[in-house]
């Protein structure tokens, strides 16, 4: 008789099967609008150009080694991501009572956050602090809360269905209502599932209910930069709040906006009243990581604080006001610097390329056409998939589709929620092989120029076909 | 009302609720206390603040050249230059992490020709490193396991076992394990306690090269603590964190664990590669389950899952990416070997060193145990006085249990070393 005998098969993680079940289709037109990861144009994934310079880096940098990070993490990488989070003229960094915990992802981040707040937050191991999640929310949110040893996960009135937009009243009436000290989770921009945030007037009412209420703040931002293509306009929710004075964590995710989805680089910024406050609660924050993870994953780490912390990377990844255009003056000193710098120590590289090592550049021949003006590798996302809503829109304007299809390109980020039902989802995936979640969710990356006609029709018929 | 019933239920239930007065100028986190540093990791921060030229940090186990310097292995460089190559995507790994690496994994613990590899009744998941897989494991535990929520660790065992089982949820008890008199194993004192542990309790054992004392019960030992735990009906959690370490061969060293499976023990087994290939920031491990069947693996592994979500998603893709070119890829696998045997050996040889320098300073004392005592530590005997002689007069920096790191010495030190230790016990 085992001791296992009586573990009961679990359910697989929904987003994870809506893969796996596309994968086994074997239909040509077959689209996948699931799971949460940037596409190119060809429906494949995109490592960022400045990624895979700074991997190259790292691999043909000597000096590196693989030894334990500290238990927190890469120092220049945590004291980077909360500079990206608050901005660089931060006063609240300035002051000194910021400080970062280097988690796996995302989810790393909200669930070291969790279990602190479930020993240390309203009295010492108060697992009956309610915890609110927006209705509808990531799905995980809860399943971290609730392994966190929280007993008392609530929702809040988030989406409404019959306009397609914020339930505005609904969640300004949970938030009066909730117990003092309840926490809740909010999403810092590009609402997952929904994609559809407040305006900054909606934040602001949020933010004055909570600061009276005593509520406390844990923001979710897994896609700054990603949403509307600017660091600044993402994160406006987290500094508004943080200049009201709130005491605040925010568990931030690089998956995304790097791209670096497999090598799990998050950071859990914590935002104190002041250092001694932050001093204690890190060293809390230690005891909790210890046991879980010991310390954190040096890879992705490294490249993110490489490219944060050195300005010509941190260009290749991100221009503010979008795009740096080159001068004529730019464009023929690039070319020269390919082709008439006397480089000193031309080697092969692992790829056979030649490559400079004292000005650490790879030689390649002059491009006949040089870009024009550049564009980070954030905004290069951020615009494809803004090109994708936009066009969804016109075609399903086009077909006639019954309903407003407005809030396809109001909605903002990686998601839209499109109002499909669960029985016209299912017409979706068994009759036309688009595979989408049963909530309506679409990932706007799976959408293409090659298959954006097909998903319009298919939409098309769904809605009209299906009641 | 109900509201303010659950809200007079909630003042009650916890001591620090703050008047509304007292919010606008105290912070949420007034109550948190100052957190103890961590006594092992502790140990490299103060080395760091030490400005002696000759100080030594035999704190934690990461292994060193004979320069004193981090050892990057070359099929290690060797692996990650074909991963470069490659140019492969950053897609989201499995929950339960890389399928090759975690079938590698097995097949280095277990040998590839096992039969329960061979019959799928087992699962292995990708986890971050040795504490990943002892954290999934306790989950597990707590979550499904029906006996007793104790788990039984040898006395002494790693610091950081204690808080990972407590944190899970598990309690904490004790077996006989190191024989101060003899810096050397409890065989009597081990089996006689095992005797007495309620069945159905958990029972942990370091598979090879005990972290803190050095100490491995020999093959016959083994023998007879596996017939004595299966007559308690125990279940065995293996943990095996040296595997090549120890005796400088992986399946020497992989002995315990497939002999307890031989016999019948469905033991649940956590492996690191943090050492034996230094990939220890990289964060590469595995958890093992041994069940009666495939289905029953199956079941297990989707609530591995379950577990692993909510925690950190999935599992970070390069240092097993690293691994796995490494165990799958011939000629850099035999090269991972004798590099492995390398670092063992030099260890062997610091051991002896360090005996030989102890002797040459006039030391009377028996010093034995540092050659007898197998894998990366040496559990000196030294007292926690002694040993704070040892930091404060010599800037030799080890844990409070007496335990140094071996991979902390070299050619170049040995000498000091045994200076300082014969200074403080003679």
């Amino acid at each position: 008789m085992s001791i296992f005998s009586d573990v009961p098969q679990a359910p697989p993680v929904a987003v994870f099967k809506l893969t796996a079940d596309f994968r086994e289709d074997s239909h040509p037109q077959k689209v996948n609008l699931g799971v949460g990861a940037y596409r190119t144009d060809d429906s494949q994934p995109w490592v960022l150009p400045v990624v895979k310079k700074v991997e190259r880096l790292i691999v043909e940098d000597d000096s590196l080694n693989h030894e334990y990070l500290p238990i927190l993490g890469l120092p220049e990488f945590r004291s980077a991501s909360s500079k990206v989070a608050l901005g660089d003229d931060s006063p609240a960094i300035k002051e000194n009572r910021v400080g970062g915990v280097q988690a796996l992802g995302g989810t790393g981040a909200l669930r070291i956050g969790a279990e602190f707040l479930r020993r240390w937050y309203n009295g010492t191991n108060n697992t009956a602090t309610p915890v609110y999640v927006s209705a509808p929310t990531w799905e995980n949110h809860n399943a971290v809360f609730a392994d966190a040893g929280f007993k008392d996960i609530r929702p809040y009135h988030y989406w409404d269905a019959a306009k397609r937009g914020l339930d505005l009243a609904g969640l300004l009436d949970d938030l009066e209502k909730a117990p003092e000290h309840s926490i809740f989770v909010l999403h810092a921009c590009a609402h997952n599932p929904t994609g559809t945030d407040p305006t900054q007037e909606e934040w602001k009412k949020i933010a004055e209910i909570m600061k009276r209420r005593k509520l406390f703040v844990f923001f979710d931002s897994a896609y700054q930069g990603f949403a509307s293509g600017s660091l600044e306009k993402d994160a406006w929710a987290i500094r508004f709040f943080v200049s009201e004075g709130f005491e605040l964590f925010v568990a931030q995710s690089f998956s995304k906006n790097f791209g670096l989805y497999n090598e799990r680089v998050g950071n859990l910024t914590v935002v104190a009243q002041d250092n001694e406050n932050l001093t204690r609660i890190l060293s809390q924050m230690e005891k909790i990581v210890r046991t879980t993870w010991s310390n954190p994953p040096s890879q992705g780490a490294r490249i993110v604080s490489k490219t944060l912390n050195c300005p010509e990377l941190f260009a290749e990844w991100y221009v503010p006001n979008g795009h740096m255009p080159l001068t004529s003056a730019d464009i023929i000193a690039e070319c020269l610097t390919d082709y008439f710098h006397f480089h000193m120590n031309v080697q092969n590289s692992v790829f056979g390329e030649k490559y400079c090592s004292c000005c650490r550049i790879y030689l390649s021949f002059i491009s006949l056409s040089p870009p024009l003006c550049r564009k980070g590798n954030v905004k290069t996302m951020a615009d494809r998939v803004l090109l994708m809503r936009d066009q969804l829109k016109s075609k399903l304007q086009a077909l006639g589709t019954p309903g407003t299809w407005d809030h396809i390109t109001q909605q903002i980020g990686m998601f839209s929620f499109t109002g499909l039902n669960p029985k016209q989802v299912e017409y979706m995936i068994k009759e036309k092989h688009v595979y989408l979640m049963a909530s309506g969710r679409i990932n706007m990356c799976g959408l293409t120029t090659k298959n954006i006609d097909y998903v319009a029709q298919s939409i098309h018929e769904a809605v009209t076909k299906v009641q | 009302s109900f509201l303010s019933t659950l809200t007079q239920t909630m003042k009650g239930s916890h001591p620090h609720h703050y008047s509304p007065a007292l919010f606008l100028y105290s912070s949420w986190w007034g109550g948190v206390q100052m957190g103890p540093p961590d006594p092992i990791l502790g140990v490299t921060e103060a080395f760091k603040r030490d400005t002696n030229p000759k100080k030594m940090n035999l704190g934690v186990g990461a292994y060193r050249d004979d320069q004193g310097k981090p050892f990057v292995l070359s099929c290690v460089r060797k692996a990650e230059a074909l991963i470069a190559a490659k140019q492969l995507d950053k897609e989201y790994l499995p929950i339960g992490g890389l399928g090759e690496f975690t079938k590698a994994c097995a097949q280095l613990a277990l040998g590839a020709d096992n039969e329960v590899l061979k019959s799928g009744r087992s699962i292995t998941v990708q986890t971050i490193s040795g504490t990943g897989s002892l954290r999934i494991g306790a989950n597990f535990l707590s979550r499904f396991h029906g006996g007793p929520r104790d788990v039984y660790l040898p006395k002494p065992s790693w610091g950081n076992h204690t808080p990972i089982f407590r944190d899970a949820g598990m309690q904490l008890k004790a077996y006989r394990y190191y024989d101060p008199s003899t810096c050397g194993f409890d065989f009597k004192g081990a089996l006689d306690d095992i005797s007495k542990i309620p069945e159905q309790s958990v029972i942990l054992l370091h598979a090879c090269a005990h972290n803190p004392t050095g100490v491995d019960p020999k093959p016959e030992q083994w023998k007879e603590i596996a017939d004595l735990v299966k007559k308690r009906n125990l279940l065995v959690f293996f943990d095996m964190a040296y595997q090549g370490f120890a005796s400088g061969d992986i399946d020497r060293d992989a002995w315990s664990v497939r002999y307890f499976i031989e016999q019948g023990h469905n033991i649940v087994l956590s492996q690191s590669f943090a050492k034996n290939m230094g990939l220890y920031g990289e964060r590469v491990g595995g958890f093992t389950v041994v069940c009666n069947d495939a289905d029953e693996a199956k079941r297990v592994e989707s609530q591995l899952k379950i577990l692993i979500r909510p925690i950190y998603s999935n599992p970070p893709m390069n240092g097993a990416r690293i691994a796995t070119t490494i165990l799958n890829t011939p000629d850099l696998r035999s090269l991972w070997l004798e590099e492995v045997h390398g670092m063992a050996n030099r260890i062997i040889k610091m051991r002896e060193q360090l005996v030989a320098g102890l002797k040459k300073e006039g030391s009377t004392h028996n010093w034995q145990h540092v050659i007898d005592q197998i894998g990366m530590f040496c559990f000196t005997g030294l007292k926690p006085e002694q040993v704070e002689r040892l930091t404060k007069e010599f800037s030799v920096y080890m844990t409070k249990d007496g335990r140094i790191s071996m991979a902390g010495v070299s050619s170049g030190n040995v000498g000091y070393l045994a200076h300082g230790i014969h200074a403080v016990t003679k």
